[in-house]
């Protein structure tokens, strides 16, 4: 385990800890969680005891792990090249993020540019349309030839969404402000971009769930309504969570920041934070253009 | 390749950290350490083979003779099912990740992998995944038994087993992603001075572009897998066709992941091969960079294909162009490498240790897979081939005499350099021998069976399948039982043994940094970075 020693600068020997409890109880608290999600799923009752026991243990094991490397990274345990092994680290988890998504788009690029149109009868599908399903017109949006969920309407772009786009490109100004602040040694600007940047994002999630009101109960907008429904609120929904994750690690960073951990060179957990942030950005311009506008 | 040239000293093994493994279970459940990490992945990969093998038996037992004899077509499907994902994820997979545990950090110079405490939480998810996946088996409507590609609406009737299975895979796709990514930043954050990438041995190689690739298609296939779950059980409609969503669409999203998938299991056996037939052929590799580039391209090319695992959904007719023409173009690149295997054992000096045969056989018996593979890759011919035994063949000619023999090459290459000990060289080669010869009674029948019109994935047949189907239920049985060989070599080789030196092989050549530690290696392998030439 680390040994506490604030005095030592930086060594120059690659730190390899020496053994952890965190990734047994992380593993045994993912298969807890999803144990439990099966058995609710199954319409077992022990899900109800079994998940929440799930999400407890990894929000321990969350807390444990990073609050073990944070107190090594205070310890100043980490050299350069940690420090450049935790950057790849995140960069290509957020690119494994960025695929999960394009999992998703694929789907919403696949039902628009395929399978609407050929039940709609293009091309050689024609025979589809005569068919089975003779009476359907595509078009975009649509909950399919059997017009799964009933009529419904849907969110326009110009409305709260774009409210939300202005939001979220807002808090990428406020962090970055922070972030050189960081940099400048100025910790006062610093703690208030930060806690403007994770407001800025619950309040972008309050409004997203503001939007699924009325999508569910004045729209009729409903993860049932066929092809519409499951893209719109499977490529939001996965947004708006990662959102909400993006903004407890804000939250964690600022915590940092306002105990004075940090430095204007030694910033690597910042750096992550704001990179995943801008990830969520990133995203959310692909749902704003792709899935609200067009 | 440029010479690794490492000078005696740099393996001395003055520990600056005095604390050497943790005592009992601590050890293996808080490990950090990437031999212990990699030890227990080769060792759970193992069990899982045992596992998927037996599932295999009774796939071949039912088929020995037409007619219905041991288990209802339910039971046989979802043993078609399980077989695959539990060989995939479990055996194949964890096998080669524990290879690169093991070796990547001896062979670049490295203290350690780079996140060594992810690196555990990687490897303990897979257990916990399997609980979940294996209890499918005894839950209200049975396992998964839908192929393991999980293709909808047939998949979408799976019972309890259903969310199980999923959340299943998610995990397992967590724990690749996880390894994959200490791969790319072991790779290319630890390397000792002076170990440029175009040093690297080629097992670093082909595992670093295979970690890439890992990372780009976990994630889709994670996607998925959770679009299926919603589609059963939260009233989605991403492939119903009622809602304006396809089920054609899964089969794209799928193989976009599952293409890649299979050249994940095949580069870093690649990999191994270019390791052990320099060394036992006494000559350098021919043609290093050519085989770092035609790696390169086969991942490259390997994200363009996916359609060609389903001609017959009828797709448009430029599709099934592009995609077969994109196929026969990873026979150029996967032909320069056998062309480069070919031309290190040309007038090189060669002895046939179990390594070399196993090594020698791949490059034979894989290169039968490969050619069937491009037989399917013609869309007309393929319109036969489709769901038949003939895929069957090819693909397990391509993953047992291929994937699975290169594990087992590397293992009996590396197995002295692990344990320290030599292992029982008559047992390894009739280890071999007879894994070489009923693979091909069990896998070469399967050809005619297919090209003959038998379909895949049945529990009876038309009688005039009968003769082909019973030579490889024989070849099935002969070769499960010989792999018990396969564990009594390795369970005699940690017990004790000769000494094995620090080259481990009688050879000039074997080249790499791992030749340079202690056999086994000290604990904590290179505290102080060696020097590469």
């Amino acid at each position: 385990m680390a040994h506490a020693d604030t005095t030592h600068a930086p060594s120059d020997k690659y730190y390899v800890p020496h053994s952890s409890p965190w990734p047994i109880v992380g593993s045994l608290a993912l298969f807890t969680t999803v144990s439990g999600a099966a058995m609710l799923i199954n319409d077992s009752s022990a899900g109800s005891i079994v998940f929440p026991l799930g999400l407890v243990l990894l929000a321990i094991m969350f807390a444990g792990w990073f609050g073990n490397v944070i107190k090594e990274s205070e310890s100043r345990l980490y050299n350069a090249a940690v420090d450049r092994s935790f950057r790849m680290g995140m960069m290509w988890f957020i690119f494994s993020e960025v695929m999960f998504f394009a999992a998703f788009f694929g789907a919403l690029w696949y039902a628009r540019q395929y399978s609407v149109p050929w039940l709609g009868g293009e091309g050689v599908k024609i025979f589809t349309k005569e068919l089975l399903w003779p009476q359907y017109e595509a078009s975009w949006p649509t909950n399919g030839p059997e017009q799964l969920g009933g009529e419904f309407g849907v969110i326009p772009a110009f409305g709260l969404p774009a409210i939300n786009t202005a939001i979220l490109l807002t808090s990428g100004v406020t962090i970055t402000i922070a972030h050189h602040a960081l940099k400048a040694g100025n910790r006062t600007v610093l703690n208030i971009f930060l806690a403007l940047t994770f407001l800025l994002g619950f309040l972008f999630v309050y409004l997203q769930a503001h939007e699924y009101i009325e999508a569910y109960q004045h729209l009729n907008l409903t993860l049932g309504s066929g092809i519409y429904g499951s893209t719109f609120f499977m490529l939001t929904g996965f947004h708006g969570f990662h959102v909400t994750v993006g903004a407890i690690m804000l939250v964690v960073i600022w915590l940092r920041c306002v105990r004075g951990h940090f430095t204007p060179t030694h910033h690597f957990a910042f750096e992550g934070v704001a990179w995943y942030w801008h990830f969520v950005d990133v995203v959310w311009l692909g749902l704003f253009i792709f899935v609200y506008w067009l | 390749m440029s010479t690794v040239d490492t000078h005696a000293g740099h393996s001395d093994t003055h520990h600056h950290d005095h604390h050497g493994p943790e005592k009992g279970w601590r050890r293996w459940l808080l490990a950090t350490n990437h031999k212990d990490i990699g030890t227990m992945y080769l060792l759970f990969s193992l069990t899982m083979f045992f596992v998927g093998g037996l599932m295999a038996l009774v796939i071949r037992a039912e088929l020995f003779q037409p007619g219905l004899q041991l288990v209802n077509p339910q039971f046989f499907n979802s043993m078609t099912t399980m077989h695959a994902l539990v060989m995939i994820f479990g055996a194949v997979m964890p096998a080669f990740v524990g290879l690169a545990n093991w070796m990547i950090p001896l062979q670049i110079g490295a203290p350690d992998m780079a996140l060594p405490r992810m690196n555990n939480f990687s490897f303990w998810i897979l257990p916990f995944s399997f609980t979940l996946l294996l209890s499918t088996l005894f839950v209200e409507g049975g396992a998964p038994a839908s192929g393991w590609t999980l293709y909808p609406p047939l998949s979408l009737q799976t019972g309890n087993a259903f969310p199980l299975s999923i959340f299943a895979i998610h995990l397992m796709g967590a724990s690749s992603i996880m390894g994959a990514i200490n791969v790319i930043v072991t790779i290319m954050n630890m390397r000792a001075p002076g170990m440029t990438l175009l040093k690297m041995p080629l097992f670093a190689w082909t595992w670093l572009i295979t970690a890439y690739l890992l990372i780009a298609v976990m994630p889709v296939l994670a996607g998925a897998v959770t679009m299926l779950l919603t589609d059963h059980y939260f009233g989605t409609s991403f492939f119903s066709a009622a809602g304006g969503g396809d089920p054609v669409m899964y089969q794209h999203i799928f193989w976009f992941f599952g293409h890649p998938e299979v050249y994940i299991m095949i580069l870093p056996a690649f990999g191994v091969i270019s390791e052990i037939i320099p060394t036992f052929a006494r000559k350098r590799l021919f043609g290093y960079d050519a085989m770092v580039y035609a790696t390169a391209s086969i991942a490259f090319l390997s994200f363009i294909v996916w359609a060609h695992h389903m001609f017959t959904v009828g797709m448009p007719l430029a599709g099934q162009m592009f995609f077969m023409l994109a196929t026969m173009l990873i026979a150029v690149p996967t032909g320069v490498k056998v062309f480069n295997w070919t031309a290190t054992i040309y007038k090189g000096s060669l002895s046939f240790e179990p390594p070399m045969l196993f090594a020698l056989a791949f490059v034979f018996l894989f290169t039968i897979g490969g050619f069937s593979g491009l037989m399917l890759a013609i869309v007309p011919a393929d319109f036969q081939y489709h769901d038949t035994y003939f895929v069957v063949a090819h693909f397990h000619y391509v993953l047992v005499p291929g994937a699975v023999f290169a594990l087992m090459a590397g293992v009996y290459y590396w197995l002295p350099k692990w344990t320290g000990h030599m292992y029982n060289m008559t047992l390894a080669k009739w280890h071999f021998w007879l894994s070489a010869i009923f693979v091909n009674v069990l896998f070469f029948p399967q050809h005619f069976l297919g090209l003959a019109g038998m379909p895949r994935r049945i529990p009876d047949y038309n009688t005039q399948f009968a003769d082909w189907n019973m030579i490889s239920s024989i070849g099935a049985f002969g070769f499960g039982l010989s792999q018990l060989l396969f564990a009594v070599v390795i369970f005699q080789a940690i017990r004790g043994g000769a000494k094995a030196t620090d080259k481990v092989w009688d050879s000039a050549a074997p080249h790499g940094l791992e030749w340079t530690l202690s056999s086994p290696p000290p604990y904590h392998s290179f505290e102080v970075a060696p020097e590469v030439k």
